[in-house]
């Protein structure tokens, strides 16, 4: 029989014991008697040559083998009828422990989802992302399209595919709509090592100029358009004024930097820039080759740079190409958020099991005397420690279980919570690593708090705890009381700190100067007609009919088209210079351009400091023009005038720009970012000078900025309408208002300051309480010695001054030893987080007399509980 | 006469030895033993039971319930095939050991006389 069918036939083994027994008795009682004894006496003698019957039973059980699962179960039954005795305190710690370990819970699950999981790309450790750099602009994602054709040619550790940005307006069948789409290579699904639902992925023959225009659908489309119908396959639909026939439908979940619903082939886009090895617009992801590793592959992407660069000096002087493991670049900077919010959820859950382990130790000291009383029954010391620790971790692993209920409710909420989108967001769930480790800190909890009450078994001097009922002794858990006391505020500081530096810098970045007037403004990308698109000599024709319309539309002050929008949204960085002569390597000044028509300063409410800005004056025919922004103009001219001078733009052609204007500088990359971005000047040229090639680019990624009379959304839907042009299939997407714009800037700020917010006021909740739990008790065991003192005349006041004292120095030693962690956290914080103001005083200055008054609060009703007890019951109760 | 106690570890060796010769139940083990010895051996009862079944427990021991001449259900041992190989294991090395503390004393005998 093996241990666990003993185990299960325990009634039966039990049983059985018995009646063994009972015949051993029966015998010897008949022998005896046959012997000639009394039936009285037989069975007497028996008995006694038998030994006591209950010992001989539980030897044998022990003989089992199954003791320690019997104990284990005989524990936990003993701990949920100790559970039921006491609802309210198993409530409230199964309440802190659920929310504890829910919460950190979630915070791992998306930890693990997002950092450690693998990417569902088949060998996904292979993949790469491409990127190229130069000691100028730093590092950037876009490659030309010759200098990626040769290095596919060229390289032997990496299978390279390519893709950009696309999209258009799907004219027929249906509704017209604009919809965002990627223009990717043949190789790329083969690469990724995916293929598609239905369908085929791109041939080689269909990625080239002049073949047939094919598209693979991305499942939402399909859905939406096709009713999610198979025969939408070999079907043809107009999307950017071609019919493009679908030959495929990508996996649901396929995403390419954000979700895309048409797939074109690149290599049938015939723009100019297609050609041009200066114009870096293609994103590269790569596999590794079988056997290469990412250091040979780096060292190959350096040679093949280099000798781009001996072959076309002119565009590539300068330029390395280099490799990243994909998952870094999908995961981007979330990292550094995640891990700190971790971080300060671990912190929140340390904080509660400390409560939990001053509430049961403060428990495990009234049961002392019990506890004595069953050493000096027999129990052995280790049977006890294991029990006290089985009623901890019971407890735990039932809070473990509720956090994970609780965290499997909140996951997805806690996803919407977040700011902009989270990469991975669809793979984030709770799977068996989340398990283990939700578990895990279940136990780890479960018995860091039963392990303070269970060393408190008593092993000497037995006696004196059983006479003394344990208040002799009250020196040592004291110590242990206030370390937890004093740890909690520690931890608690950490948390109220890093929140008010938090705040302090959401208030700071709130009042800064956005550089232009963000109420009653609303910009939105727009789809030009894909007629207009076809005609290049008539596109600032389209773009003025579309100005012009906007103008009409009522409540609309000014209208302007921009190319990027203030706050992040778009780049574009081009080198200029002050004189005619070629800059030299690492001193090209870089300024944040953009080509806008002429009342782009009157939408946006930017100041003019000098000159003018554009007029429609400024055309093709007239002089190249541009206006700078302050900061330009200082970095480049200093305290000289900066209009009238002349710029060198290699960008804009051979021939100098006359400056003509100087305006206001805009905080481009958010309220938060700019200071401290790379780039901070910045120019305006006009649109109506952009010159003709590049206007079939230029139009794909243009926006209209209005600014209205009245609240922006209010003109939205009018605006819709009468921009819907001639032909009826132009399109707003993306609309937003300014003030949006500027708030999502800040947004990764405001959601960690709410999170460390309530994060710290839990943390002050839970210090709290634990203070007065610890206080209460030591005040309690105090009794008979503040009685003594109040015989001997100590007044009330002396009294709680007294208590208030014994408290005031755990809360300072834990205020000054939380200080130090603050400062740690701090730093950390500073270095993480963009725009996070220096660790000043003032923090401090705010938390530590909060934390300090709310102590004291908890530790004044012990205290006024002290003064007012009764000598004479207090010296009766020693 | 005196009763000696068992050393450490022989009482089972002794139930094997036992159980070897026929299926017999607990308390015929406890007789068998105290009269073999002549009343020696002090079995201690109380500690009979125990071994059987941690015996019974490691697979050397299997047990059936019968009926006994009496008519009572008693729950009778015997040996299993591991428990033989054991017994004949054990019995060995005692019967070795015996020799061997023989000739020690033995020899320290011969030293005085």
């Amino acid at each position: 029989m093996n241990w666990w069918s003993r185990l299960f036939r325990r009634r039966q083994l039990e049983d059985e014991l018995e009646k063994e027994l009972r015949f051993h008795l029966d015998e010897h009682r008949d022998d005896l008697i046959g012997r000639g004894g009394t039936p009285e006496q037989a069975r007497r003698q028996a008995r006694i040559a038998l030994g006591g019957a209950e010992q001989v039973k539980e030897k044998c059980r022990d003989a089992r083998g199954t003791r320690w699962l019997e104990d284990l179960l005989q524990d936990t039954r003993y701990a949920l009828r100790a559970f039921r005795q006491r609802p309210g305190f198993t409530a409230i710690t199964l309440l802190i422990l659920a929310l504890g370990i829910g919460a950190t819970t979630v915070m791992f699950t998306v930890v693990n989802s997002v950092l450690l999981r693998p990417l569902s790309f088949p060998e996904p450790e292979k993949l790469v992302t491409l990127h190229g750099f130069t000691s100028d602009f730093g590092e950037f994602w876009g490659f030309s399209n010759p200098d990626l054709t040769d290095l596919r040619r060229d390289s032997r550790s990496l299978a390279i595919a390519a893709w950009t940005y696309g999209g258009g307006t799907i004219s027929s069948p249906g509704e017209p709509e604009y919809v965002d789409g990627r223009q990717i290579s043949a190789e790329l699904f083969d690469t990724l090592g995916i293929v598609p639902q239905k369908g085929r992925a791109f041939q080689a023959n269909e990625d080239r100029a002049g073949a047939a225009p094919v598209a693979v659908i991305s499942d939402s489309l399909w859905r939406r358009r096709f009713a999610g119908d198979a025969s939408a396959i070999g079907s043809t639909f107009v999307f950017d004024g071609k019919p493009y026939r679908v030959i495929g439908i990508a996996p649901a979940d396929f995403q390419l930097s954000g979700e895309g619903d048409v797939y074109t082939p690149l290599g049938q886009n015939t723009e100019p820039r297609m050609q041009n090895r200066q114009a870096h617009f293609i994103h590269a992801v790569a596999r590794l080759n079988p056997g290469v590793a990412l250091s040979a592959a780096q060292a190959e992407l350096a040679l093949i740079s280099r000798r781009l660069a001996e072959q076309y000096p002119k565009s590539n002087e300068g330029l390395r190409m280099l490799a990243h493991p994909l998952q870094q670049e999908l995961v981007g900077d979330v990292g550094t958020t995640l891990w700190l919010l971790l971080s300060a959820v671990g912190l929140v859950l340390l904080i509660a099991c400390v409560n939990i382990a001053s509430l049961f130790l403060t428990r495990a000291l009234s049961r002392e005397r019990e506890l004595a009383m069953r050493v000096a029954l027999g129990a052995r010391r280790s049977r006890l420690v294991r029990q006290c620790i089985t009623e901890s971790a019971v407890l735990g692993v039932c809070g473990g279980l509720l956090g994970i209920v609780l965290a499997e409710l909140g996951i997805r909420r806690f996803v919407a919570f977040w700011p902009g989108t989270l990469p991975r967001a669809s793979e984030i769930y709770l799977d068996w690593r989340v398990m283990v480790f939700a578990v895990g800190i279940s136990l780890l909890s479960g018995s860091f708090f039963g392990l303070a009450p269970a060393l408190r078994v008593p092993a000497h001097r037995l006696e004196q705890v059983l006479r003394s009922g344990g208040r002799a002794f009250a020196g040592g858990q004291r110590r242990l009381h206030r370390a937890f006391v004093i740890s909690e505020l520690a931890l608690a500081l950490v948390l109220l700190v890093s929140a008010g530096m938090l705040g302090h810098t959401m208030v700071m970045l709130s009042s800064l100067d956005p550089g232009l007037n963000v109420h009653n403004l609303l910009t939105a990308r727009f789809a030009l007609s894909p007629g207009a698109l076809a005609n290049p000599a008539r596109l600032q024709a389209a773009w003025q009919d579309v100005l012009d319309r906007a103008r009409r539309v009522p409540g609309v002050e000014f209208a302007a088209l921009t190319d990027i929008i203030p706050m992040r949204v778009g780049e574009n960085s081009i080198g200029y210079s002050t004189t005619s002569a070629p800059p030299r390597p690492n001193q090209v000044s870089i300024a944040l351009a953009s080509s806008v028509t002429p009342d782009y300063v009157n939408v946006m409410g930017i100041p003019l400091r000098q000159g003018r800005f554009f007029t429609d004056d400024d055309g093709k025919q007239s002089e190249r023009v541009v206006v700078v922004d302050e900061n330009l103009a200082q970095h480049a001219f200093g305290d000289k005038d900066a209009v009238g001078k002349f710029l060198w733009i290699p960008a804009m052609g051979a021939n100098p720009v006359r400056i003509v204007g100087v305006v206001g500088h805009v905080r481009h990359w958010g309220l938060a970012g700019d200071d401290h971005s790379r780039v901070r000047d910045q120019l305006y040229s006009p649109f109506a000078q952009v010159p003709a090639p590049l206007m079939r680019f230029l139009s794909s990624v243009m926006s209209i900025a209005v600014r209205t009379k009245n609240a922006p959304l209010n003109s939205l839907e009018a605006l819709r309408l009468e921009l819907r042009g001639a032909s009826g299939d132009q399109a707003l997407y993306d609309v937003h208002t300014m003030e949006q714009l500027v708030s999502a800037s800040v947004a990764r700020q405001r959601f960690l300051l709410s999170l460390f917010g309530l994060f710290a006021g839990l943390a002050l909740l839970l210090a709290c309480t634990g203070i007065y739990g610890v206080l209460s008790y030591i005040t309690g065991q105090r009794v008979p010695e503040i009685g003594v003192r109040m015989a001997l005349g100590a007044s009330v006041g002396e009294i709680m001054r007294l208590v208030l004292w014994q408290s005031f120095k755990m809360i300072s030693l834990g205020l000054a030893i939380g200080s130090i962690g603050a400062l740690g956290a701090g730093r950390v914080l500073q270095r993480l987080v963009e725009g996070m103001q220096p660790i000043g005083p003032a923090p401090f200055v705010v938390m530590i007399p909060l934390l300090l008054g709310a102590a004291l609060l908890a530790s004044y009703l012990p205290a006024r509980r002290a003064s007012r007890i009764d000598p004479v019951k207090a010296l009766r109760q020693e | 006469m005196q009763k000696t106690d068992l050393p450490q570890g022989t009482l089972d060796l002794l139930i094997l030895k036992v159980v070897a010769v026929e299926p017999v139940h607990g308390y015929a083990i406890a007789q068998r033993l105290d009269q073999v010895s002549r009343g020696v051996v002090q079995v201690p009862e109380g500690s009979l039971y125990p071994a059987l079944h941690r015996l019974e427990n490691r697979g050397l021991l299997t047990a059936d319930w019968k009926q006994t001449e009496s008519g009572r259900e008693a729950k009778f041992y015997s040996l299993t095939r591991k428990g033989r190989k054991q017994f004949e294991a054990d019995s060995a090395n005692w019967a070795r050991l015996i020799q061997a503390v023989g000739l020690i004393l033995g020899m320290a005998d011969g030293g005085t006389r």
